[in-house]
């Protein structure tokens, strides 16, 4: 058996746990634990390890999707699971500036541990405080030449095609360099 | 679409970097009570601004400039009190009072110093208005963002807000492809010309920053402020070795026609999710 994996980051409270869950075949193997801190008690729970999905290709293929803890006092975690990755996805709360920095050190950071494809996803644009995609391209000082997505992450077909834009990257750089090799390959 | 938040968390010059690359029209509303201030755009460009409900009519803000003396500031308001700020300009120009530029010139200081309030707000409620543009009788005028960003940076002293927007001195920095900055237009310190005539995707922030004599804090201030007023990007720099951990953890290469086929096969079924 074949596998490959998606990692999901972002900063606190911007969807990853959700957006995993929309499409994985498997109740999502989360870790999350009550927050103690008062500051970040914006809802109850927060991943602590990862979030874990997965989603069968055919019988010898299985791609999994881990989502990254929130929290910047858990980033260890992201080395060990950026490894092997096929790309990433950064989901960034629309309604939300104040987590754009962040967002976009996390993005930094991830491109620093593995030079894969990834895109952003704008994340709750179904909210009334979103802020337009163009907006935020420029709040989050992306060249137009990454992909900034909007996406509900409850939605199944918004995720849908945020995985799949990822995908088309990844092809789309593979046909343009050798990059090809940074597929992973496990056997069970 | 909203666009609103916090001074504290996005701050005054990153909403003027906004404005000025999405050349976007309308009103910059930001509230610290009891304080409110209006900041108009047009395509980009500051083109009004008041506080309050109303603003300062001309005559005021011509008094303020000391364009005009109280006496005659009373004599206007006797006789064209009910006039709108063109028509009265229009007065003046026409009755040899102020040229066109000295009412210009005053608009513009006072339009400035409006602004400038907001750089030393460290929070404010703000949201961006689109269809608010300023009152069809109120003159506007035309500022060019980039140096009021460049002249609000070097106000700002947060060292920390420094370090997490430039968090690595061994990045490079290019120029932005943005066609119709002219730098000749910019009012550059020699400081910044200097670190200006270095940027090249070859060298790296801290050799930049050794070329050029300055300390830590101070080539990363003069780097924000050209990052954003829009001028460089950041880039990791030309011939610079990837980071070790990229060798650790890329695979052996496979077949790039299996792998092309692999995603495709991805492909395939998340479609059909």
């Amino acid at each position: 058996m074949q596998t490959v994996k998606m990692v999901v980051t972002g900063p606190f409270n911007a969807g990853k746990t959700e957006f995993i869950r929309s499409v994985s075949e498997i109740e999502v193997v989360s870790t999350e634990r009550k927050i103690s801190s008062v500051s970040e008690r914006v809802k109850d729970q927060t991943t602590v390890a990862m979030d874990f999905g997965r989603i069968s290709i055919d019988e010898n293929l299985v791609l999994y999707l881990f989502g990254t803890p929130g929290q910047r006092r858990f980033d260890f975690m992201w080395e060990i699971l950026s490894e092997g990755m096929l790309g990433f996805i950064v989901m960034v709360d629309s309604a939300r500036p104040e987590t754009f920095r962040e967002a976009r050190n996390i993005l930094e950071t991830f491109r620093a541990y593995a030079p894969t494809p990834y895109v952003v996803a704008a994340n709750k644009q179904d909210h009334e405080d979103a802020w337009d995609i163009e907006d935020m391209r420029i709040a989050l000082r992306l060249s137009p030449a990454i992909k900034l997505l909007p996406c509900v992450a409850k939605d199944k077909e918004a995720v849908k095609k945020v995985l799949l834009e990822l995908l088309y990257s990844i092809l789309e750089e593979m046909e343009t360099s050798e990059v090809g090799s940074t597929l992973d390959r496990h056997v069970d | 679409m909203a666009l609103k938040g916090n001074l504290r968390d996005f701050s005054i010059t990153q909403l003027l970097n906004l404005v000025n690359v999405a050349r976007k029209s309308g009103t910059l509303i930001v509230e610290r009570l009891p304080e409110k201030i209006y900041i108009s755009f047009r395509e980009g460009k500051l083109s009004y601004a008041r506080d309050g409900m109303d603003g300062a009519g001309l005559t005021m803000v011509l008094y303020k400039a000391k364009k005009l003396s109280a006496a005659q500031v009373r004599a206007i308001n006797e006789r064209a009190g009910q006039m709108s700020d063109k028509e009265l300009g229009l007065l003046l120009i026409n009755s040899n009072y102020l040229t066109q530029q000295e009412i210009l010139a005053s608009l513009q200081a006072y339009y400035l110093n409006m602004l400038n309030r907001l750089f030393t707000w460290n929070e404010g409620l703000f949201h961006f208005e689109n269809e608010v543009l300023p009152p069809k009788d109120k003159i506007t005028v035309r500022i060019s963002l980039e140096n009021l960003i460049i002249e609000g940076t070097r106000k700002m002293r947060e060292w920390e807000q420094l370090q997490d927007e430039i968090p690595s001195l061994d990045m490079a920095l290019k120029f932005s492809e943005r066609p119709g900055v002219n730098l000749r237009n910019l009012n550059l310190s020699v400081d910044e010309w200097k670190v200006i005539s270095f940027i090249n995707p070859k060298n790296a922030i801290h050799q930049i920053a050794k070329a050029s004599n300055k300390n830590d804090l101070e080539i990363r201030r003069i780097v924000y402020s050209f990052i954003q007023a829009g001028l460089v990007e950041l880039v990791r720099p030309e011939g610079a070795p990837l980071p070790p951990i990229q060798t650790r953890i890329a695979p052996p290469p496979g077949d790039k026609t299996e792998q092309k086929s692999l995603i495709i096969r991805i492909i395939s079924r998340i479609r059909s999710l």
